[in-house]
């Protein structure tokens, strides 16, 4: 066989350890080869708790994206759509491979992900929640990706060297998630006066979930250096936002913040109705056929 | 040293030939997703970064690599991820550009330069007042953006103003 005749299905007929019945089946370890030691001095029992939070928030967020597949207005978002999704999905494939790593009880991504009930799942009700409408979903996309690039700009200084390294990498993603939402935001909120209304009751709807966004948690306070203060990323999302609403004509909602339970949320484990069933599709395949690769 | 080097630089020569499984006009060294080939305790071990996080060829890329390898001569092949730094697409050689603009696929522009002391500033309409992607097939600099994406993560969606023919331009990241 020459170079030329080289193509990528032809690994698949060979007879070596490959183990993929198909073209894009067979995960490897996303983070193999990685230094994943946890650094002298942090608590890695913090570090994992503190990537599962991170890893939740994408993974949650990037199924409720996924549910938006073949109902969007255009081909062209789709593929949006698909590719942030996807995008989303590599940065929790790391942070729960990472958590597992730092947890040392050697549980896997897939482990994590499809064997943890609600109460076990750290991720922000603002992942969780389903969006109304197309203006529900570009409003949340632009306060989740603001939010979420503000938190891995900060990363990107973290003395865990792989938590570094992924939100290094999330920054280039998100920096373009983020042009994409605000850039929606604008075109409906400076539309006709339907998409306005829409846009601006989009807003309304999501804004009771963006305080929790910067609540303080255990988890973050354990790991000085490592992690970042939610508090102190309020500043360059305010600025974020007021931005975009003001080329947009949208007015900066004025809603009481969403209550916890018994001043737990999210990151305690403490989730919407809502969750529960996304959870269900997310993880009923794998509970079904709990041995099964691919 | 110098039969390591040989026997390296072959192994170097060969994980650099393997067609990227998306992109298969260009390799694994075109884009600059081959990081570095060493010895490690009698084991070969080859270094690849992916391009954006949830890239699902990566899999692909490593199979690749190993039965590739294999197929030359090297049986213990170890393939590893490095994450940081972070995959850029001003790492795509000079030849990978034109084999990219060949196939009707434009090549990235410089990608802006990042500013880790600070949040990355916001750039509304960015996306439209980026510099011009000259049309790869009739070479025209008047082109509008149909798509911030397109089919996979590195890629956006752009249609030429002279010859209409849609075509994909590789995101400056």
């Amino acid at each position: 066989m020459t170079d030329d005749e080289f193509t990528v299905y032809e690994g698949l007929a060979a007879d070596d350890e490959d183990h993929r019945w198909a073209f894009g089946t067979g995960f490897t370890d996303p983070l193999e080869g990685v230094d994943t030691s946890v650094p002298d001095g942090v608590d890695s029992v913090a570090l994992a708790a503190y990537c599962l939070m991170l890893g939740d928030d994408a993974l949650v967020y990037s199924h409720r994206l996924q549910q938006w597949i073949t109902r969007m207005p255009e081909l062209e978002e789709e593929t949006a759509l698909a590719n942030i999704a996807l995008d989303l999905l590599g940065q929790a494939r790391m942070l729960l491979a990472r958590a597992g790593r730092a947890e040392g009880a050697g549980r896997g991504e897939d482990q994590l992900a499809f064997f943890r009930d609600e109460n076990e799942f750290r991720n922000v009700r603002l992942a969780e929640t389903v969006d109304g409408d197309f203006a529900e979903l570009t409003g949340r996309l632009l306060i989740f990706s603001a939010w979420r690039l503000a938190l891995f700009g900060q990363l990107t200084g973290s003395a865990d060297p792989v938590l570094a390294a992924i939100a290094a990498k999330g920054v280039k993603e998100l920096s373009y998630h983020r042009e994409y939402a605000a850039e929606w935001v604008i075109r409906l909120g400076d539309g006709t006066a339907l998409s306005h209304a829409k846009m601006q009751a989009a807003l309304e709807v999501i804004w009771p979930a963006v305080d929790e966004l910067f609540r303080a948690d255990a988890v973050t306070a354990m790991l000085p250096g490592v992690a970042a203060d939610p508090a102190m990323l309020r500043g360059e999302v305010d600025e974020v936002l007021r931005t975009v609403l003001a080329a947009a004509g949208l007015d900066r909602p004025d809603r009481p913040p969403m209550a916890a339970v018994a001043g737990k949320a999210g990151r305690d484990g403490v989730h919407t109705e809502a969750f529960g069933y996304l959870l269900a599709e997310l993880q009923s395949v794998a509970r079904a056929h709990p041995a099964a690769t691919w | 040293m110098t039969a390591i080097r040989t026997v390296l630089a072959a192994a170097r020569d060969v994980a650099a030939r393997v067609p990227d499984p998306e992109l298969p006009m260009v390799t694994l060294a075109d884009l600059g997703i081959l990081r570095d080939v060493t010895a490690e305790d009698g084991q070969l071990v080859v270094t690849i970064t992916p391009t954006y996080s949830g890239c699902p060829a990566i899999a692909e890329i490593a199979h690749d690599l190993k039965h590739r390898l294999r197929q030359a001569g090297f049986d213990a092949v170890t393939v590893r991820t490095a994450l940081a730094p972070a995959w850029t697409s001003d790492w795509i050689t000079p030849a990978g550009r034109q084999k990219l603009a060949a196939a009707g696929i434009a090549p990235p522009h410089p990608a802006p330069v990042a500013d880790r002391q600070g949040p990355v500033p916001l750039v509304l309409g960015a996306t439209r007042r980026r510099p011009p992607v000259p049309c790869p097939r009739c070479g025209s600099p008047g082109t509008t953006q149909t798509a911030a994406f397109s089919a996979t993560a590195c890629k956006a969606l752009y249609r030429c103003d002279a010859c209409r023919e849609p075509f994909e331009y590789i995101k400056d990241i």
